[in-house]
């Protein structure tokens, strides 16, 4: 049992957590969002000359062979710090589909670019009126290899080069396809999200696409599985940026004469945060430790943190904003965005509720 | 980062394993599953079997019989205790008094009571809270009074845990009303429980079990060798015992098979009906809710556990809150499972009989009265040891800075 981080671990820690105190302030975050597109491109290029975006590919495919705990360290310090780029769908969820799903030779064509930063990949598998989490396509449709249908909820999705489209094929299986964004028959409709994500609605008609061998539901529950490992590390930065700035606002704030952090009912919320940070960074890191484990053992541990950590991401954020009082609610000020983005956090890939049935179902945790 | 015990690890949790499965007794194995009352005589005897396997007090320095065992191996001999279903240790003996006198005590006090601490010959009861000094401890006013080679002790203590089966009482008293601070006038004294002068008088509980004790002190004559340390100096050694082991605090191995007893349980009532599928449904939902926490906290105690181990470098483990954060939620969470049982029993848990010299109950069917009694009792674990809103003042105050 060992829960330290190597010296290389350490590292990686240290320069993504000085790239984002360096260049993803909040004032910075506010004004690349106000940027064409919401975004400054330069900040990719950066994040792929520190080498962030060949984090978790094989060394063999041209990446650097990180593994959970690295995304694990890397997707903290990015909560901490709001980062808004697509690094989850482009790098975790579409790297972990390229990864287990892909041919070699798909791999090939791809990975050297991710890692440079010239290709960003987006993942397009939500359908309006399917289940809301389901892995299976229903209304997109295969024929051969051109797709027919409508994605929403594709993250980063107008912003990528190519898409990971899943489809359902006439054998009545899901399959994944790739598919150039710029092809004939695509129209793509990006959004804003709440939490400064980009988002987009994605439809398909008679598109063109190369298919991806294999189980596609499987291969996305997986990638699933990695992301939602990714996202329960950066609900933990962002927690603890939230409770870094209440207890900061508790000590400054005087009302009656005095700081608000002398009133015991201010104190007992604040701890009562920190108790659930704590507790949720522990389940970030039974996350992160899962991902290479047995498939039994990986989704239901990956479930159970993914459920405590949408619950402690809601008290944390929510607590957070009430500690701070009205400022709490201004869009000038940081903690409502943090309160925002975790909020995202708990929905995305299944919320707690859903992570709970599917641990019923599983008959619980191994003992 | 590796979340698995080590090869040597496995290897000394199956061998308390196979130590538990052929030397724990049945009665006593029954009466912890079915959380009825212990007996003084299953007490010792358990004791003593652990003490031929010199397991009572492992973790005491080798000299006093520890076995210098890993945070880890003490974790893990925890669990296995409680998920077998054995008696928690005898931790006035074994955690508290024990640790304080090889700590603090004279050669002599070692020679003394180390020995039949170790092996539960003398029975050691806690004499620190009074009744008006529980949160506020170091208002205690319990008076000790130097005359001549004896300190003469006038006060009550409350709250006295199983006084009525001890030989000794390590008592907090109060030697210098003056001192500058209530904390720095305070000794640590060990008396005997058949010095004149003083009563136990029972406590009824709402489990309606006698477990706790009023004891009071009218012109006791304590031997001033009996002084623990420096006069004046009880507080610290008090601070020590009660912070000097952090493996333990969450009691995951507690929860965790009162986890497996309720699914089990559960499963039995909706084959045979006294549950309805839906019941049945909404309890397992709770139950793997509970599961859930209880991992997180499973995962939290173990960080502590490996930063004890490693000292530093690696992930601070919760750094100084880990205690507070390990009892708070340990306790919440035992709590939680008493209230399953709750739900389990239902009306059929009301009825009261007298087990000893009653009916003739079925054997699986022997908690259902226990069930109410043991949810009631268990209030206590959020008030006992620095209460839940204690242990938030601490973090506020000495890790946050609030």
């Amino acid at each position: 049992m060992d829960f330290s981080f190597s010296d290389d671990q350490r590292l990686l820690r240290e320069t993504v957590a000085r790239f984002v105190a360096d260049r993803y302030g909040f004032e910075d975050r506010t004004r690349m969002m106000a940027m064409p597109g919401g975004r400054d491109p330069a900040i990719w290029s950066e994040m792929a000359e520190l080498g962030l975006l060949g984090l978790p590919f094989a060394e063999a495919d041209g990446g650097f062979g990180g593994g959970g705990t690295e995304t694990m360290i890397l997707m903290e310090e990015f909560g901490r710090g709001l980062v808004v780029e697509p690094y989850l769908s482009a790098i975790v969820l579409a790297g972990a589909l390229l990864q287990d799903a892909a041919t070699a030779e798909q791999r090939a064509a791809r990975v050297e670019r991710i890692v440079t930063g010239d290709l960003r990949l987006a993942v397009a598998f939500a359908e309006p009126r399917g289940p809301r989490y389901t892995v299976d396509a229903r209304e997109t449709v295969a024929v051969g290899d051109r797709l027919t249908g409508e994605k929403i909820a594709v993250l980063g999705g107008d912003q990528a080069q190519e898409l990971i489209v899943s489809a359902r094929t006439s054998e009545g299986s899901t399959a994944l396809f790739f598919v150039d964004p710029a092809a004939t028959g695509v129209s793509i409709r990006g959004e804003a999200g709440y939490d400064g994500s980009r988002v987009a609605t994605v439809t398909l008609h008679d598109v063109a696409a190369e298919r991806i061998p294999g189980d596609g539901a499987a291969h996305l529950s997986r990638a699933i599985e990695a992301a939602n490992a990714a996202l329960c590390a950066e609900a933990v930065g962002a927690m603890a940026a939230a409770l870094d700035l209440t207890t900061e606002y508790l000590k400054t704030r005087k009302q009656f004469g005095v700081p608000i952090a002398a009133f015991q009912a201010l104190q007992h919320r604040a701890v009562d945060m920190l108790m659930q940070l704590e507790l949720a960074r522990s389940m970030a890191i039974l996350a992160a430790a899962s991902l290479d484990r047995p498939a039994a053992e990986r989704t239901a541990n990956i479930a159970a943190a993914k459920a405590h950590i949408a619950r402690a991401s809601r008290f944390v954020g929510q607590q957070a904003v009430q500690l701070h009082g009205g400022i709490g609610i201004t869009a000038e000020y940081k903690v409502g965005h943090i309160f925002k983005r975790l909020t995202a956090i708990e929905t995305l890939f299944g919320d707690a509720d859903h992570h709970i049935d599917a641990l019923t179902d599983l008959g619980g945790l191994a003992a | 980062m590796n979340l698995d015990f080590d090869a040597d690890e496995l290897a000394f949790r199956d061998e308390v394993r196979a130590f538990l499965a052929a030397e724990l007794p049945d009665d006593i194995r029954t009466a912890v599953a079915d959380r009825t009352d212990l007996t003084k005589e299953q007490i010792v005897r358990w004791h003593g079997i652990l003490h031929r396997r010199g397991w009572a007090v492992p973790k005491w320095a080798a000299e006093h019989g520890g076995r210098g065992w890993t945070p880890a191996q003490k974790y893990i001999f925890q669990e296995e205790l409680s998920l077998a279903r054995a008696p928690d240790e005898f931790s006035f003996n074994v955690a508290m008094i024990g640790p304080v006198i090889a700590r603090f005590g004279t050669d002599a006090q070692k020679e003394r009571f180390l020995p039949p601490t170790a092996s539960l010959d003398i029975w050691w009861c806690q004499g620190f809270s009074e009744p008006g000094s529980g949160s506020d401890l170091a208002s205690l006013k319990t008076t000790a009074v130097r005359d001549g080679d004896d300190y003469v002790v006038n006060g009550q203590k409350i709250w006295t845990t199983l006084a009525q089966h001890a030989d000794w009482i390590f008592a907090l008293v109060r030697t210098d009303p003056n001192a500058q601070k209530p904390q720095m006038g305070i000794s640590f004294l060990l008396i005997d429980m058949t010095t004149p002068g003083i009563t136990v008088r029972p406590i009824r509980t709402i489990d309606n079990h006698h477990e706790v004790n009023e004891v009071f002190f009218d012109d006791v004559r304590v031997p001033a060798e009996n002084l623990i340390g420096q006069e004046n100096k009880g507080w610290d050694y008090a601070k020590h015992l009660l912070g000097n082991e952090r493996s333990g605090i969450a009691r995951i191995g507690l929860s965790k098979e009162r986890l497996r007893w309720a699914r089990a349980t559960a499963k039995e009532m909706a084959a045979d009906g006294r549950m309805t599928q839906r019941e049945h449904a909404r309890l397992l939902r709770e139950l793997i809710e509970t599961e859930i926490d209880l991992k997180a906290l499973e995962l939290t105690q173990l960080r502590v556990v490996a930063a004890d181990s490693a000292g530093g470098g690696g992930d601070p483990g919760a750094g100084a809150a880990a205690s507070s954060i390990l009892k708070v939620k340990g306790s919440d969470i035992q709590q939680r499972m008493t209230e399953i049982m709750m739900t389990l029993a239902g009306p059929a848990g009301l009825a009261q009989p007298d087990l000893d010299h009653g009916r003739n109950e079925e054997p699986q069917d022997r908690w259902l009265p226990a069930a109410a009694p043991y949810y009631f009792t268990m209030r206590k674990v959020s008030i006992y040891g620095g209460s839940n809103e204690i242990q938030r003042n601490i973090v506020a105050k000495t890790v946050m800075g609030l």
